[in-house]
């Protein structure tokens, strides 16, 4: 398929060990994937009514569903989990990339992007995704009195942390962050249901602390809140305002 | 693929987003179904606010619908309180008009129940397709654009 070459070294890398393991995992993997975070359920539930915003990776669109009051465009790499997301009424899923998003700049009232950035495998990929999402939303405009105000688009961004020593995986600070994380596929595959299974494995850049962040303040947003929740490092941000105009 | 969905999107290829050629994205060879969507006026008058009204009716008359207003209906969104103002406008509904129903009704047809099964959305700058297969686009970019 034309359309789906890959072309850097980094595109290839991530095309076998990425995208093609989540288009083979997609049912099982969705299957696991059912329960909102937090976080990211309280920062939709949030959002004034009517407002319109990008879900960018959005797995099998499990976050479709959290707020019925906005409109979410999401997005996925893997067909076979868009397939999936656009089950979800009344939005709509396509498939894209998300370091060429074929959206408008700065239109979007919010975006979200959860568990994603972490499986581009060079730093300035992973700089290069935050500033695509950043470059969505609509700008804040600066104010007299306080700098600027927080009046533009907001996004939220979840990464996977290098610090989580008391999950099943065990890693923690010091660990090598750029591993191979087994998925073991289970299948259903006869008439007696036994099952048979076939592990894939998947890369991930794990996230030290502050790195978020960082790469945030790289791709020109500012960072209005960030923390760490069950295993993974979060962080709420929009687009820096400029001084004298709007961005 | 939805006719709301459309008024958010764009040419992935980066150097086009500048150009104003590259929005909206132009349709070929649509093939349109209609899907059954609970009609939700809250909603539907939420949203309109975000909608790019001249892009939308370029939309519409490529797809051959002729229901589009001219101008944006007039709506204030629910969500928003009057609270500041100390005159309280008197209010008799907070359903919109029965002239406004027959508009709303449309709208939400054109912009929510309205799918493209399959087809092309072709960028006005770079002249590239996007296909819509099976009521899902793909942005996926050849090499050679990226």
């Amino acid at each position: 398929m034309t359309s789906n070459e890959p072309q850097s070294e980094s595109d290839l890398y991530e095309d076998a060990h990425v995208h093609q393991v989540y288009e083979q995992i997609a049912s099982h993997f969705s299957s696991t994937r059912y329960k909102p975070w937090p976080i990211v359920e309280r920062f939709l539930e949030a959002l004034p009514d009517g407002s319109v915003g990008l879900d960018v990776g959005c797995g099998n669109g499990k976050y479709l569903t959290v707020n019925p009051n906005v409109f979410i465009v999401a997005c996925d790499r893997s067909t076979n989990l868009v397939n999936i997301a656009s089950q979800h009424r009344p939005h709509t899923s396509i498939v894209a990339d998300n370091l060429n998003l074929p959206h408008p700049s700065s239109t979007f009232d919010f975006a979200i992007s959860i568990a994603v950035i972490h499986h581009l495998s060079t730093p300035g990929r992973r700089i290069q995704a935050v500033t695509a999402i950043l470059d969505s939303l609509r700008p804040s405009t600066k104010s007299e009195s306080s700098g600027y105000r927080q009046d533009g688009g907001k996004a939220l961004i979840y990464v996977w942390a290098l610090e989580q020593k008391h999950s099943r995986r065990g890693w923690d600070e010091g660990d090598e962050q750029d591993v191979m994380v087994p998925w073991v596929l289970k299948q259903n595959t006869n008439a007696k249901c036994t099952e048979e299974s076939k592990t894939f494995h998947r890369y991930y850049h794990l996230y030290c602390q502050g790195e978020l962040e960082h790469n945030i303040t790289a791709a020109g947003g500012l960072v209005l809140e960030s923390g760490y929740e069950k295993d993974n490092w979060w962080a709420i941000a929009i687009r820096k305002p400029q001084w004298g105009h709007r961005v | 693929m939805k006719i709301l969905t459309v008024n958010f999107l764009t040419c992935a290829v980066k150097a086009c987003k500048s150009s104003p050629l590259s929005f909206p994205l132009h349709f070929q060879d649509a093939e349109l179904e209609q899907s059954d969507i609970e009609y939700n006026a809250a909603f539907l008058r939420n949203i309109l606010p975000r909608v790019d009204w001249e892009a939308l009716k370029i939309t519409a008359n490529e797809l051959g619908f002729t229901t589009v207003p001219i101008e944006k209906p007039d709506l204030t969104p629910t969500s928003t309180a009057t609270d500041k103002n100390p005159v309280r406008l008197p209010i008799n509904t907070s359903e919109p008009q029965a002239t406004d129903e027959k508009t709303m009704r449309d709208l939400h047809t054109l912009l929510l129940e309205t799918e493209v099964r399959e087809g092309k959305m072709v960028c006005g700058n770079c002249g590239h397709e996007y296909k819509i297969k099976e009521g899902i686009a793909n942005f996926l970019l050849p090499s050679h654009l990226v």
